[in-house]
């Protein structure tokens, strides 16, 4: 017992950098759904039922230009295949989880709860006790995230061109944060540099597909190093 | 639009990809090139992440200096290289990008 609510408490804790930097993104999130025309509870909704913070600013710029129900859904899709290749990740370590427990935990896997077990699995691997540090990493990130998008609704009331203040810069610094202190071998260096060089070059892509591609050509360029620098 | 309609919709297809790989854990074995691909995901999505949110501003890749989102994402680099705690990195990114939202 005592173990459990330490590894939750453990992982709130290590999730709170990301939680600060996440933060502003969920304000901006509930004033743009504010200035868009979404009812309070349509915006807490999206939060809460949905939670996953691409697909809500996707669909509310594709809202805003009055798309279609099923491009809206179809691109919300294509944006959250990453989160398939996280889960994916995860599949070596989970393995021997309740099914429950999985349903319930894949609910909350996020960029930021990805960054931060794969950060533990880094550090301490085979440590017991990784579900209730998921566990605690995700409900943090859930409860600042319904919060983040609650007062940004009403601060959306109040302050006019706040969705315009470049708050999301805050995430960009994060995963910064997350990424560097990975790159490790020269192979890391290679996909790194790879996914950054592709992202740009398909930046204009529909649907975000780009990021999907940069990502898999990084991937494939990453084991190619690790093979060179093998042999 | 049906706001509640979209919201499920919404959700179904945010929540199949990232319960069926879990789902399957364990019960299919991943072949170990492919293991070895995924534990490239982290860096190879996160960075695609980062450059097209520090360089792509409306819709154009924009490497001036007067992209402010670029510089704090330079600083940030910097400040991760060289002490490797998110904590420092994120505090100084924002602390130059607010700088220079100040400043100029």
């Amino acid at each position: 017992m005592h173990s459990r609510s330490k590894n939750m408490a453990l992982g709130a804790l290590e999730t709170l950098p990301l939680v600060v930097a996440a933060f502003p993104f969920g304000l901006v999130f509930g004033a743009l759904a504010q200035g868009i025309g979404l009812r309070f509870a349509e915006a807490l909704g999206m939060s809460a039922i949905v939670f996953a913070g691409a697909s809500q600013f996707i669909a509310l710029s594709l809202l805003a230009s009055a798309a279609l129900l099923p491009v809206i859904v179809f691109t919300v899709f294509v944006v959250n295949l990453r989160q398939m290749l996280y889960s994916a990740n995860l599949m070596h370590h989970t393995g021997h989880w309740p099914q429950p427990l999985r349903a319930l935990l894949a609910f909350w896997l996020t960029d930021e709860t990805f960054a931060v077990v794969t950060d533990r699995l880094n550090r301490h691997p085979g440590e017991p006790g990784l579900r209730w540090f998921y566990l605690g990493s995700a409900l943090f990130m859930y409860c600042f995230w319904q919060l983040a998008t609650v007062l940004g609704y009403l601060l959306g009331e109040r302050v006019p061109g706040l969705a315009n203040w470049g708050l999301d810069v805050a995430m960009i610094v994060a995963f910064i944060g997350i990424v560097v202190p990975a790159l490790r071998r020269r192979a890391d260096w290679a996909c790194g540099a790879t996914a950054f060089a592709a992202a740009l070059l398909t930046h204009d892509w529909p649907h975000q597909s780009g990021l999907l591609c940069a990502s898999l050509l990084a991937i494939a360029v990453g084991m190619w190093a690790s093979r060179v620098g093998q042999a | 639009m049906n706001i509640w309609l979209l919201i499920a919709m919404m959700a179904l297809v945010t929540y199949l990809p990232r319960y069926l790989p879990m789902a399957l854990a364990g019960r299919v074995r991943l072949p170990a090139p492919l293991g070895q691909a995924l534990d490239f995901v982290p860096i190879a999505v996160l960075t695609a992440i980062i450059a097209q949110g520090a360089l792509v501003r409306g819709g154009a890749v924009d490497f001036s200096l007067g992209n402010l989102h670029a510089l704090a994402a330079l600083a940030a680099f910097g400040a991760a290289l060289l002490w490797r705690r998110l904590f420092v990195t994120i505090a100084v990114g924002l602390g130059c990008f607010v700088l220079l939202r100040l400043l100029l």
